[in-house]
C-alpha cells in the first residue's frame, strides 16, 4: 500500500507510453511536419479520435466504475464543442470585419464593429445582433472556463435533481436520453442564439494563425494527446484509492454502500459532474477539428454510440474504453467511408455505408452476451487474471445457502 | 442500564397490509439481544425502519443519550450515527479485496473529498489487520472477496460491521448456510462484539439463539409478543401456538 500511484497502477505507464509513441509517429508521417506519409485530413481524424478516447474514459468511469449508464454524456461533449466554437467564431469574424472597414474613410467604432460581427455570424438565422449568451465571446480566457462550467453546472443540476429522488437503472438512462435530445431540439430553434441548425462553422481555422492546416492540425492532435495522458491519469487516479472503492461499491450495490454510511447520492454527483467536464474538454478539442458543429452531434444516437465503444472495449477498465472508442470509430470512418468492397450476392449487394449499422448492432448483442469483458479482456488472457466466480449450483433455494463445492469440500 | 435505541408505537402498512403494528422495542447500550418470530412476523420492516430504508407512518425512533429522532435521517447519515447493519444474504463487495472491504467500512471521513484525497494510514492498516485476524481471514487479505466461502463472506461481512464501529448491530440471519464450526465462530463473535455494543439479532434457528444465551423477543404479526429468557418465552402459551407449536 505505500508503493507509489504508478508502482500499483502499471498500466496507466504502459497507456502513456503507447500514447506518447503514437503521437510522434503520427508527427512523424504527417504531411505538416514529416515525411507526408499520412495525409492531414487522417491526421485530424486521428485527433479527433484521441478526443474520442478522452470522452470514452468519462464514459467508462461513469459507467463503468459508477455503474450510471449516462445516455447523455454527448451533450457535454458538445457543449464544450460550441464553447469553444463561439469564440473561434467571433474572433475570426473581427479579424475579417476589421480588415474590411479598414478601407473605409472613416475609422470604425467599437460599436460597428460589433454589429457588423453579428451581422455577419447571425445574418444566416436572419438576426443582427448578439444573444446574451455571446456576452463572452470575445475573450478566450473566460470562454474557455465556460467550456468547463456550463456543461459542468449542468451536469450539476441535472445530477442532483435525478439522483436525489433516487432515479436509478434505466429510468436514469431514459432520463438521460431526453436531456440531450432536449437540448438538441432546443439548439435547432433559430432564436436559440447559436445558429440553430446552422451550428458554428469555420472553427478549424485559429484566428491570428498563418500556419496551414497540415501544421494546425498537428497542434490539434498534441492537445488531443495531452488531454487524453491527463485526462486518463486523473481518471485512474481516482478510482485508485478509498473513493475508486466506494464507487465500485455503488455500482454493484447501492444499498450496502448507503449503509456503510456513505452517501451515494453525492458521489454519484460527484462522478456525473467531473465527467461531464471531461467530456466538455475532449468536445472542445474535438471541434476545432472537425471545423463544425450543429445540434445534430447532441443527438440521442450518439451517446449510445458511446456506450457502444464502451462495452465493445470493455468497461471497467480504462483502456478497454479508449481502445473500443478508437476501434469501433475508426472502423466506423472505414465502413461508412464506401472504402470498403460492397459484396454482390447476386440477388443482392451488401452495401457497407448501409449495413455497417447493422454489423456493429449485431457485435455490440454479441459482445454483450458472449464476452462481457470486450476488447480489453483480451489482455486478462495474457495477465492471467481472472474474475471471482463460485462455482457449484446453489443447494438450497435462496442465495445464502451453500453452494455445492463448498458442501462437499 | 440507560436505554441505546428506543422504538415506540411504530406501525407501517404496505399496501393495506399491516406489516409493524404499534411495535416497541429498547435494547442498552452493551446488550446482546434476539429477536425471533415466523415469517412475515416484520423482522426485517423492523430493522428496514431502524436504518431509515422505510418510513413508519406512525411512531418514534429515538435515537442515543441526546434522543435523537431517527426518522428524519438518511440511511447515511443514520449509519454515520453509529447503526451498523448485516444482511440476510452476505452482501460483501465481491469484485474487491478482503483488505479493500475493510477499509471501506474502517470508521473514517464519509464525504467525498476526504475519500478522494484518503491514503491508508499506518494505523488504519494495522486496524484492519487485527480485525481480519478476529474474524480468521488474515491470510486472504489481498483475495478478492467473491472467491471467499460462504461462511468466511458472512464473517468479512460482520467484520465490516466491527470496522465501522457501531453502537449498535443489527444482524439478520447470521448463521443462515453455515456449517457447525462456522455457527460456532459466528456465536463467539457476536457474544464478543456484546461486550462493548448493543446487538441485536434476527434468527430462525432456535439452536442458534440458545447459544447466544440472551434475552429474546418474540415478534408476532407486526407487535411484540412476549419478551424474556429463551425458556421463559418458550414456555409462553401464544408463543407456543404461533411459532413453536406448529
Amino acid at each position: 500500500m505505500d508503493r507509489s500511484f504508478v508502482a500499483q497502477n502499471p498500466s496507466v505507464l504502459v497507456f502513456l507510453a503507447i500514447l506518447s509513441l503514437f503521437t510522434l509517429g503520427v508527427t512523424i508521417l504527417s504531411e505538416g511536419v514529416g515525411i507526408g506519409v499520412i495525409s492531414t485530413s487522417f491526421v485530424k481524424t486521428l485527433g479527433k479520435t484521441l478526443c474520442l478516447g478522452l470522452i470514452a474514459v468519462a464514459m467508462d468511469l461513469v459507467w463503468g466504475f459508477t455503474g450510471i449508464l449516462s445516455l447523455g454524456h454527448f451533450a457535454f461533449f458538445g457543449l464544450g464543442g460550441y464553447m469553444i466554437g463561439m469564440w473561434l467564431m467571433y474572433e475570426r469574424t473581427r479579424l475579417i470585419v476589421v480588415d474590411s472597414l479598414a478601407q473605409a474613410e472613416i475609422p470604425p467604432t467599437s460599436t460597428e464593429v460589433v454589429d457588423a460581427i453579428a451581422t455577419q455570424v447571425f445574418g444566416v438565422v436572419g438576426s443582427s445582433e448578439f444573444p446574451l449568451i455571446w456576452a463572452f465571446s470575445h475573450s478566450l480566457t473566460l470562454q474557455l472556463i465556460l467550456v468547463v462550467l456550463v456543461p459542468g453546472l449542468l451536469a450539476l443540476i441535472f445530477g442532483w435533481l435525478a439522483f436525489r429522488s433516487r432515479v436509478t437503472g434505466v429510468y436514469l438512462s431514459i432520463l438521460t436520453q431526453a436531456m440531450t435530445l432536449a437540448l438538441a431540439l432546443y439548439l435547432f430553434q433559430n432564436d436559440s442564439g447559436l445558429r440553430g441548425n446552422n451550428g458554428l462553422s469555420g472553427l478549424q481555422n485559429l484566428p491570428g494563425v498563418t500556419a496551414s492546416q497540415d501544421v494546425v492540425s498537428i497542434w490539434f492532435l498534441w492537445a488531443s494527446a495531452l488531454a487524453l495522458g491527463l485526462g486518463y491519469m486523473l481518471a485512474a487516479w481516482v478510482v485508485s484509492g478509498k473513493f475508486g472503492s466506494v464507487i465500485r461499491g455503488i455500482r454493484d450495490n447501492e444499498a450496502r454502500v448507503r449503509f456503510l454510511g456513505y452517501s451515494v447520492e453525492v458521489y454519484k454527483l460527484a462522478v456525473f459532474t467531473l465527467t461531464a467536464c471531461i467530456a466538455a474538454v475532449a468536445g472542445a478539442l474535438y471541434y476545432p477539428q472537425a471545423g463544425i458543429i450543429n445540434p445534430e452531434e447532441m443527438a440521442p444516437i450518439a451517446s449510445i454510440y458511446l456506450a457502444v465503444w464502451v462495452a465493445i472495449g470493455g468497461r471497467g477498465r480504462l483502456y478497454g474504453a479508449v481502445i473500443g472508442a478508437a476501434f469501433v470509430s475508426l472502423l466506423s470512418t472505414w465502413f461508412t467511408g464506401g472504402q470498403v468492397p460492397d459484396i454482390p450476392l447476386g440477388f443482392y449487394t451488401i452495401k457497407w455505408v448501409d449495413w455497417w449499422q447493422v454489423l456493429l448492432g449485431v457485435s455490440f448483442v454479441l459482445v454483450t452476451l458472449f464476452a462481457p469483458q470486450g476488447i480489453g479482456g483480451l489482455f486478462d488472457l495474457w495477465t492471467n487474471r481472472h474474475a471471482p466466480q463460485r462455482h457449484g449450483a446453489a443447494l438450497g433455494p435462496d442465495e445464502s445457502a451453500l453452494r455445492e463445492k463448498e458442501a462437499t469440500e | 442500564m440507560s436505554t441505546l435505541l428506543e422504538v415506540s408505537g411504530v406501525s407501517v402498512t404496505f399496501d393495506g397490509f399491516r406489516a409493524i403494528n404499534n411495535l416497541s422495542f429498547q435494547i442498552g447500550n452493551a446488550e446482546l439481544r434476539a429477536v425471533i418470530g415466523p415469517n412475515g412476523a416484520g423482522k426485517t420492516t423492523f430493522m428496514d425502519i431502524v436504518t431509515g430504508k422505510t418510513r413508519p407512518d406512525e411512531g418514534r425512533v429515538i435515537w442515543g443519550e441526546k434522543s435523537v429522532s431517527l426518522l428524519r435521517m438518511s440511511e447515511a447519515k443514520i449509519a454515520q450515527a453509529g447503526i451498523g447493519r448485516k444482511f440476510q444474504k452476505p452482501t460483501v463487495f465481491e469484485d474487491q479485496t478482503v483488505q479493500e472491504n475493510l477499509l471501506m467500512a474502517l470508521k473514517n471521513k464519509r464525504g467525498w473529498l476526504g475519500v478522494l484525497f484518503y491514503r491508508p494510514s499506518a494505523d488504519d492498516l494495522d486496524k484492519v489487520a487485527d480485525l481480519a485476524s478476529e474474524i480468521g481471514l488474515k491470510d486472504e487479505l489481498t483475495r478478492k472477496s467473491g472467491e471467499l466461502s460462504h461462511g468466511q463472506k458472512q464473517w468479512l461481512e460482520i467484520g465490516m460491521l466491527l470496522a465501522q464501529e457501531p453502537r449498535l448491530l443489527l444482524v439478520d440471519e447470521p448463521a443462515a448456510g453455515m456449517t457447525p464450526q462456522e455457527r460456532e465462530h459466528t456465536t463467539d463473535l457476536l457474544v464478543q462484539a456484546a461486550k462493548t455494543r448493543a446487538v441485536v439479532v434476527v434468527e430462525h434457528d432456535m439452536e442458534f439463539v440458545r447459544r447466544l444465551n440472551c434475552k429474546v423477543t418474540v415478534l408476532h404479526e407486526g407487535s411484540v409478543l412476549a419478551e424474556g429468557s429463551l425458556d421463559h418465552v418458550t414456555s409462553n402459551q401464544d408463543v407456543i401456538d404461533v411459532y413453536l407449536g406448529r
